[in-house]
């Protein structure tokens, strides 16, 4: 990898799962099935009760942004010609937070609360990141 | 064991005397002040029975080795007890509580502690900046170009949004220890700046700007710790260790529980219950000042204010010298040094020199106890150290 090829995961034991199902574009994350607690990223075990019965679980992919940062300096220079670019932490709907980019949307139009979807940028033919776009609020 | 509370003092500081360190590797550089804190404390090598270090950037000293052991060997030490601590940057905090708990303890009479890189010398300025500023979780945070900076911004933009704190009154972190850092000869940044000078310099993650983010300089310092009965026969007043304090909630932002309040509430609580203090009690604080937004953070975890109160506070003047509870009056990260790891040492040499009354124009008057704080990977580890004059 040279400096300015942008860093990619590297599927873990732990990760497989999650990365298989993004490639089908599927939000997932584990369940432990004894505590019933979800846990993002995932692990070995559950961090709340120790279990090792955990199971995979589909996210609706919707969310609200959490915080948000234009980044307009890239202290690496893999991410220089992304510039200005959104990171966010998304507050996902079943309580999970992640760390994400924020795509589709005006650095000057994102705010803490706007509901988001999660979109599925392939970025190799073995990785495929979630990052999220501007959803329409549901109407209650 | 006894209480290490009152126990222990620190008797020596030696540090670097300027930003730039050139000719001299990490090594040597870590000698170098302890030689100072050495001589400072009164003392010879000999008298020297316990090390403490962090360990060091160049692979030649540090691959396979135990860096203490290195730097033992180096300058002609034979420590009884030894170690080199891997905790971040809030490092230099935690080695004054190992010190002080050891020989508390009777593991060891007199510990020598050290923390030294000649980080932007050893490198170009681009590769400290980019050193420094790697980090993140490799699958979850890294591929989406978090940098360090966004983090601590992804902070305060929470922050702000919780509790309305402005891009302002985060700049008035930055003024305040530049307008310190300007009563310091040492600093690398002395020339006096603004608030809208602060605002208008550039953005580098919204919404903290370039005068937002400590600087990048080489540097490091070291600290003797021995016996308070063993200090009192030394030449300076000795500098008491009164109590301690360490918290920790995640390491990775992505699985921090909260995004405006750290272990720092934790850390803090230990250390004044320990020392049986208050906060109102603390004369001077030495605060993590990687970025603008983690002083007002600590403000608040550590009880010098309330809740979302911290941008009000910095801008009614409360941190600056003169003020209620003056912090970093060396200048901090943000204006006098930062090499990375070593970067809060100096806040730890600052605090003794302060307690010792000889700080000159920056000297906060009648300063008896100091609270000295770091913080390590994003507001993710934290270690408290309260001092006070004996
Ligand atoms: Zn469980």
């Amino acid at each position: 990898m040279s400096a300015t090829d942008r860093p990619l995961p590297t599927p873990t034991g732990d990760s497989e799962a999650f990365w298989r199902a993004c490639k089908k574009e599927m939000l997932t994350a584990q369940r432990c099935a004894d505590c019933g607690r979800l846990q993002f990223y995932p692990r070995r075990y559950c961090t709340s009760c120790l279990s090792e019965r955990l199971e995979w679980s589909t996210l609706s992919g919707r969310g609200k942004v959490y915080s948000h940062s234009t980044v307009f300096r890239a202290l690496s220079p893999a991410f220089q010609k992304d510039i200005p670019y959104i990171v966010a932490v998304v507050e996902l709907a079943e309580g999970l937070r992640m760390m994400t980019q924020i795509v589709e949307c005006a650095p000057e139009a994102v705010f803490v609360g706007m509901p988001v979807e999660v979109t599925f940028d392939h970025v190799s033919d073995e990785i495929a990141l979630p990052k999220f776009r501007r959803a329409e609020a549901k109407q209650p | 064991m006894k209480d290490p509370s009152g126990r222990a003092a620190i008797v020596g500081i030696g540090r670097t005397e300027g930003p730039r360190t050139p000719g001299v590797n990490s090594l040597q550089l870590h000698a170098e002040v302890a030689r100072k804190a050495i001589l400072d404390a009164g003392l010879k090598l000999a008298d020297i029975d316990g090390v403490l270090t962090a360990g060091c950037d160049e692979p030649t000293y540090c691959e396979e080795v135990a860096h203490s052991a290195v730097l033992s060997e180096y300058m002609g030490l034979k420590p009884r007890f030894t170690y080199t601590i891997d905790l971040g940057t809030p490092v230099f905090a935690k080695m004054v509580e190992v010190a002080a708990t050891a020989i508390s303890a009777g593991l060891c009479r007199t510990v020598l502690l050290a923390c030294a890189e000649p980080t932007v010398s050893r490198a170009s300025r681009t590769q400290a900046v980019e050193k420094m500023t790697a980090f993140g979780h490799p699958e979850f945070e890294l591929p989406y170009g978090v940098s360090i900076p966004a983090f601590y911004a992804l902070i305060a933009r929470r922050h702000m949004h919780e509790y309305g704190t402005t891009g302002a009154q985060m700049a008035r972190v930055a003024v305040a220890m530049r307008r310190h850092a300007g009563l310091n000869p040492w600093a690398r940044f002395r020339d006096p700046i603004t608030v809208e000078d602060v605002l208008a310099s550039p953005m580098i993650a919204d919404p903290l700007h370039r005068l937002d983010c400590s600087i990048t300089t080489d540097g490091g310092a070291a600290l003797v710790v021995t016996s308070l009965d063993h200090a009192r026969d030394l030449p300076h007043q000795p500098i008491v260790y009164l109590g301690a304090g360490q918290g920790y909630s995640h390491e990775h932002l992505v699985a921090a529980p909260s995004l405006t309040s750290f272990a720092a509430v934790e850390s803090g609580r230990d250390a004044f219950r320990m020392a049986g203090l208050k906060t109102g009690d603390v004369d001077i604080a030495f605060l993590y000042d990687n970025f603008t937004i983690a002083v007002i953070s600590q403000l608040e975890d550590l009880g010098f204010c309330g809740a979302g109160e911290g941008g009000a506070f910095v801008e009614a003047g409360h941190i600056d010298l003169g003020g209620r509870i003056p912090v970093n009056p060396n200048g901090g990260l943000l204006s006098e040094a930062h090499p990375g790891r070593p970067g809060g040492i100096f806040h730890l040499t600052e605090a003794v020199a302060q307690l010792r009354g000889a700080c000159g124009e920056r000297q906060v008057r009648d300063a008896e106890t100091a609270l000295v704080h770091g913080v390590g990977g994003i507001m993710s580890n934290h270690a408290t150290v309260i001092l006070a004059r004996a």
